[in-house]
């Protein structure tokens, strides 16, 4: 057979592009449910850490059960919208920050154990240098001070940027306060050199100003959304 | 089929064992420098990359050799890139199924496979005019020669760089009391580049063949 024909090599190339395509969504349709399910312990995985708790790939979802005893849904207005735990969990904060801030639906978490009490956590996503950075605040019950934060980032540069969910930077957030005494909403603000013992200041990551510079303004959008939320819990 | 060769015959395994040493593809084909620099800032990516590697140039090399002789010749290279393309998300599919923290490291990285010049010159080098069993091993035997130095380079990069090993700490908290401190520059990809530099320099020196007289 003459494999340099025209004809030949239209109906190989048709063929081998039909049986690879076959192959490749199979395999995608069979792997589907268990990378969500990854992504789903991940999730858990985070907002637990937000708290400080630490969990394995294993043990996160039974631990999330046990320690997340309520999630809910509120608004911009601090109104509550749902109380299914689920729900508050499946919110994908990447669609919600497309839409209009009165419409957006803001999940709440509430953590509760032991050794730390009662907290509630608030999840915050945002732009960094080269994409999407995220994480999870958790807060006092007054609605003000932070008691751990935790984030994460999709692709900061390594040693830079990426210092961002290093538990070095993320324990300095530790006792900031979102609200002055007369209860105004000051967001955190960044600060080169020392921001230890400042209220409403953090540290920035040395070499990674535009990481650190998206990470203020996710907190200043997405903890601002929940302003009045914390304001009517305090 | 009493001329049949051994498995191992002399010629079989100096496919396995050229690339470790006197061919090795890093080192002295110096292919696949790209992603030498990317993923072995830490000893477990550079394991991984090497057996992602490893099957899907093994797996590519058999595919192609099989097929070797009904592929017609003016679009062989797109008929290889497929087989490579359709292999990496096969990988990088199972990897997020089954090893989701490991694929979130390599991330872009496994996608990257596919420029992999390693893959592609083996391909076209080697599968295209072979078979099936010399293409496999010479699939193992090359991935094997690019983990080999992929393994030397993140064991330097982490040990100076971040003071562990494969995650586990091995410089002991009394050195860094005492005002050692992690080499952060071995972190960046540029000093992958001076350790494979470094790596080339002590392979040519005791092997006077691999310099080039010019």
């Amino acid at each position: 057979m003459n494999t340099n024909s025209n004809t030949y090599t239209f109906l190989y190339a048709s063929v081998m592009v039909l049986i690879v395509a076959a192959v490749l969504s199979f395999t995608a349709l069979q792997l589907k449910p268990r990378q969500n399910k990854n992504k789903e312990i991940e999730k858990k995985q985070a907002i637990l850490k937000a708290v400080g708790v630490a969990s394995t790939f294993a043990d996160a979802e039974k631990l999330y059960d046990q320690y997340i005893v309520e999630a809910k849904i509120v608004n911009a207005a601090g109104a509550l919208i749902s109380e299914d735990k689920e729900e508050a969990f499946g919110v994908d904060l990447k669609k919600e920050n497309k839409i209009d801030l009165t419409d957006r639906k803001l999940p709440v978490f509430i953590f509760q154990n032991e050794a730390v009490g009662k907290k509630m956590i608030l999840p915050v996503r945002g732009k960094g240098m080269w994409g999407p950075i995220w994480g999870y605040i958790s807060m006092e019950l007054d609605g003000n001070t932070i008691y751990g934060a935790t984030f994460d980032h999709q692709g900061e540069t390594p040693g830079l940027g990426a210092e961002i969910s290093k538990p070095e930077f993320q324990k300095q957030f530790a006792s900031k306060q979102l609200f002055d005494q007369s209860g105004k909403f000051i967001p955190l603000a960044l600060v080169k050199g020392t921001a230890s013992g400042h209220l409403h200041e953090f540290d920035a990551v040395s070499g990674g100003t535009v990481t650190s510079k998206g990470l203020e303004e996710m907190l200043l959008k997405s903890l601002g959304s929940y302003e009045k939320f914390l304001k009517s819990s305090k | 089929m009493s001329n049949k060769e051994p498995l191992f015959s002399t010629k079989n395994k100096k496919l396995l064992t050229n690339p470790l040493g006197s061919d090795n593809p890093i080192t002295v084909q110096v292919l696949g420098i790209c992603s030498a620099l990317a993923v072995t800032a830490k000893l477990e990516p550079a394991v991984v990359m090497t057996i992602s590697v490893m099957a899907v140039l093994a797996l590519a090399n058999v595919i192609v050799s099989l097929i070797r002789n009904t592929i017609p010749s003016r679009i062989r290279i797109i008929v290889q890139l497929v087989v490579v393309a359709a292999l990496v998300i096969l990988v990088d599919q199972v990897l997020k199924a089954f090893a989701y923290d490991v694929s979130k490291q390599l991330s872009v990285f496994v996608g990257l496979i596919i420029t992999n010049c390693i893959i592609m010159g083996r391909l076209e080098a080697f599968a295209l005019g072979n078979k099936p069993l010399p293409a496999f091993l010479d699939g193992i035997g090359n991935a094997a020669g690019y983990g080999l130095i992929l393994v030397i380079v993140a064991f330097f990069r982490e040990l100076l760089g971040s003071g562990t090993l494969y995650g586990f700490k091995v410089i002991p908290q009394a050195f860094y009391d005492m005002g050692y401190q992690n080499n952060g520059l071995m972190i960046l990809p540029p000093m992958a580049l001076v350790v494979v530099g470094i790596i080339i320099w002590v392979q040519r020196s005791k092997d006077k063949s691999l310099i080039e007289s010019n």
